[in-house]
């Protein structure tokens, strides 16, 4: 009796201490993880990771690298921003990739990264981001993960329905959110209906040179252009774009501009539009902008003001634009990977519909419409739609397509992720998102070949997600499987700025062709050193120019004498380095401009004015060798008047 | 002499050539820096790095323990091996014509103290790179010299160095075998 009762309470207070464990544990854990997410993301020391992510950095102008499956970061690619870390947009060499018709602009507002296409496949040359604050669209190189050209868009205000590439990158589109007088002009904000309209428009690559230029621009109606994405496949010749506000309100647009059932999706044929611009249907208007570049040789930015585009309007080019009615302020617009379907995110739709592209073609061919604007038919929109999603959660804005019949959008303000199936339009899973999705992203998911591996939440709340850092939190991504039949949430992983949209590409695509070092011998820049021997301090009148050389662990020259108050001061550092991984940094004291960062083989210039009598140390800021701590200098400063001559030395 | 054995030396002449194009000795270099390693590839004619800059960056880091900079033009012997080599292939052809034992024998033994002469000044250019030190060098560890090994592998500080012959080396050493070989093949029977 006395060895069963003391079973009995073995056991129930075994029973006990499980319950209660169960119960901390439930209340502890936040997430509902179970099974091997852990694996999933590990991505051991010293392995790499299976994706590139590359991440807009919103309000901060820059754009983020990131790892997939880990989410690590590893470089910020100073775009639209000045980055004093690196004297981007600071020294001489980098200074006029800012330039814009407004004069020197420090930062944009980045939104959409998009990768260029061969075959309607992400092909690692490029990826381009747009600039939304101050109509621009970028390209970055790959090999080197830097931005190398800038081009401003005339006639535009908001560039937020950019930078999508055709599917060749034969070009790069952009539409205008805000419509503008054009061309600008002192007029009531009230006149908007009659003075104000909008802009498409069309960014070549040219294939050879590989640099962008604004071939021309299509005159559209005052609404608001949002988004878009180029066709594919059958829909290779057309891109497309939505629009809100077809209202044309100017004032108070989150009532105003949601009255209209439909919107539209503007589906332009842009080699209908080239062959009317061949047939000199466009119109050649004046309109200044910048368009900024690296050279290639001098490794330097030229700043090219062009003053005249193109200008092609609907009412000279029939058949070359039409509007697909598309419920409630349609935000996103995405093509699957067939090409076949257009599909829109209505964000105050109940239902995502989705057009055909074969329907919209014998819809053009049948003349089914429903009127026009400004020459531009109105397509019926029972004509084009496929089908409907329905019940998609609430606030539906952004799809990418996981190569195998499935797509995945992104709801806001029920802050989900939905999953459903092409052709039969069923929701088939849905995954929370912690909080407020707006983009989402599959590696190639807007392409043709989607690996459909994961798909990236880019939120933009994360409230109680992270360790609090007062009022300013932490933006966020959410890393979910989609391999299984159920989406799983695998990782929450912090970005740089706000991640408005993401493109991800397998990581062996650009690895092999990451550039280690420029060659010292391909060094056009005109300041730069080839050797120490070279180096040299000349003055020309009260500009003075140090031709500085930087090797493990010094500056030639280290001393120099001989400068005054007054003078304009630029040192022309160059980093004899051809080692992998070995930057110097170049910090003078109290020079009211930024650090320079100088990569192995790489010329930079910044400009110091010096104001005060001294002598000021100079240094190496980037820890490079085991006497970083040694690699110095020092400048003399003698008074305006001064007859202290100019000299310089090292080691002497 | 037989036309085999004549053979056997034209074959042994004509394959040096192949020792103008690999290289005679390699040294290569690890360090916790430097995972993907840095190496010297040492040929008739010069000394180059196994990557575009491997050699600019061996003598980077050489200057920090005084090293002095491995400048392969100043090097006197890699202007005079290329005629050595070339003297060596007219010589081989020639036995191959003249089918002269003793010529043979000379050839050998000239090509062995030729080699050995090449491995002692390989060691002396070596043994001074090791032990002439800077004496400003900002790195002196007392005691510490950085002689690379001839052949095999040693530790310099975080360095581990590996030092072996190399492809030209080796048809040098299959030249040699083939006259050996064709010396052999040719010896006359004492009672034919």
């Amino acid at each position: 009796m006395k060895n069963i009762s003391k079973k009995f309470l073995f056991v129930a207070l075994g029973t006990l201490f499980v319950v209660v464990l169960a119960y901390v544990g439930c209340n502890q854990s936040k997430s509902s993880l179970s099974g091997n997410e852990a694996e999933r993301v590990y991505v051991a020391p010293g392995n790499y990771d299976e994706f590139y992510l590359f991440t807009s950095g919103g309000f901060n102008g820059q754009m983020g690298v990131m790892g997939l499956p880990s989410g690590r970061h590893f470089k910020t690619i100073s775009v639209f921003s000045q980055n004093p870390e690196t004297g981007y947009g600071y020294s001489e060499e980098t200074k006029a990739m800012l330039n814009t018709t407004y004069g020197f602009i420090p930062w944009d507002d980045a939104h959409h990264p998009e990768l260029s296409m061969t075959d309607g496949v992400p092909d690692g040359r490029f990826i381009f981001i747009n600039g939304n604050n101050t109509p621009r669209v970028a390209r970055i190189d790959l090999k080197e993960f830097e931005t190398k050209e800038i081009i401003e868009i005339p006639n535009s205000a908001g560039n937020h329905g950019s930078p999508f590439v055709t599917e060749n990158t034969e070009y790069i589109v952009a539409s205008t959110r805000f419509s503008v007088p054009i061309p600008q002009s002192d007029v009531p904000i009230s006149s908007y209906k009659e003075n104000f309209k909008g802009t498409i428009s069309f960014i070549k690559l040219d294939p050879q040179t590989e640099k962008m230029n604004l071939e021309f621009q299509i005159i559209v109606p005052g609404f608001d252009y949002d988004l878009a994405h180029a066709g594919k496949g059958p829909s290779h010749d057309w891109a497309f774009f939505t629009s809100y506000n077809s209202e044309q309100a100017n004032t108070l647009l989150e009532i105003n501009a949601s009255k209209n059932d439909k919107d539209f999706i503007a589906a332009v044929n842009w080699k209908k539009a080239e062959q009317y611009l061949k047939e000199g249907k466009a119109k050649t208007v004046d309109a200044e902008y910048y368009r900024n570049y690296i050279d290639d040789k001098t490794h330097t930015a030229v700043s090219q003001l062009n003053k005249q585009v193109k200008v092609l309007d609907p009412k000279d080019c029939p058949g070359m634009i039409y509007y697909l009615p598309t419920p409630k302020s349609p935000h996103g617009v995405d093509v699957d990977p067939t090409g076949q379907y257009i599909v829109a995110g209505g964000k105050l739709a109940t239902v995502i519909p989705v057009h055909s592209f074969d329907k919209m073609i014998k819809a053009i061919e049948g003349k089914q419409f429903d009127g026009e604007v400004n020459g531009i038919p109105i397509l019926k929109y029972d004509a084009v739609v496929a089908g409907e999603v329905s019940n998609p959660g609430l606030g539906p804005l952004h799809t990418e397509f996981d190569g195998n019949g499935y797509a995945y959008t992104s709801s806001f303000i029920s802050s989900e992720i939905v999953k459903w199936k092409l052709g039969t339009w069923e929701v088939v899973d849905r995954i929370p998102t912690y909080y407020s999705i707006g983009h989402l992203c599959i590696p190639g998911g807007d392409s043709k070949k989607p690996w459909g591996k994961y798909v990236v939440a880019l939120n933009k709340i994360t409230k109680d997600r992270y360790l609090p850092t007062g009022p300013e939190l932490t933006q966020s991504a959410q890393l979910i499987d989609i391999t299984g039949d159920k989406m799983k949430l695998l990782l929450d992983f912090p970005t740089i700025g706000e991640p408005h949209y993401a493109q991800a590409i397998p990581a062996e695509i650009l690895m092999k062709n990451s550039q280690k070092i420029y060659k010292i011998e391909e060094n056009g820049n005109p300041y730069a050193v080839k050797s120490e021997k070279d180096t040299r301090v000349e003055r020309k009148g009260n500009e003075v120019h140090v031709y500085m050389s930087a090797i493990r662990s010094h500056f030639s020259p280290d001393n120099i004498e001989g400068i005054k108050v007054g003078d304009v001061v630029y040192f022309h550092v160059t980093n004899l380095e051809q080692d992998w991984d070995i930057p110097h940094g170049f910090a003078m004291k109290g020079m009211n401009n930024a650090e320079l960062l100088i990569m192995p083989g790489q010329t930079l210039s910044i400009k110091w004015e010096p104001k005060k009598v001294g002598v000021f140390p100079f240094y190496c800021s980037d820890f490079c060798s085991a006497l970083h701590q040694e690699m110095q200098g020092y400048i003399r400063v003698s008074p305006a008047n001064s007859n202290v001559q100019l000299s310089y030395s090292l080691g002497k | 002499m037989k036309t085999k054995s004549a053979v056997l030396i034209a074959i042994g002449a004509l394959i040096l050539i192949l020792t103008f194009f690999f290289p005679l000795w390699t040294i290569d270099l690890d360090a916790p820096q430097y995972p993907e390693g840095l190496g010297l590839r040492i040929w008739l004619n010069e000394i180059s790095g196994l990557r575009p800059n491997d050699l600019q960056n061996i003598n980077g880091l050489n200057h920090y323990i005084g090293m002095k900079v491995i400048e392969p033009d100043a090097i006197p012997e890699m202007d005079i091996m290329p005629y050595i080599m070339v003297f060596m292939i007219l010589f081989g052809l020639l036995n191959a014509y003249l089918r002269n034992k003793n010529l043979i024998y000379i050839w050998l033994i000239l090509f062995v103290i030729l080699g050995a002469i090449g491995i002692y000044d390989f060691y002396m250019w070596a043994y001074d790179y090791g032990h002439n030190l800077n004496p400003n060098a900002p790195i002196k560890v007392p005691g510490m010299t950085y002689m690379p090994p001839i052949l095999g592998s040693k530790q310099l500080l975080n360095i581990s160095a590996q030092s072996y012959p190399s492809v030209a080396t080796f048809i040098i050493l299959i030249s040699i075998l083939l006259n050996v070989a064709a010396l052999y093949i040719g010896r006359e029977k004492k009672n034919a």
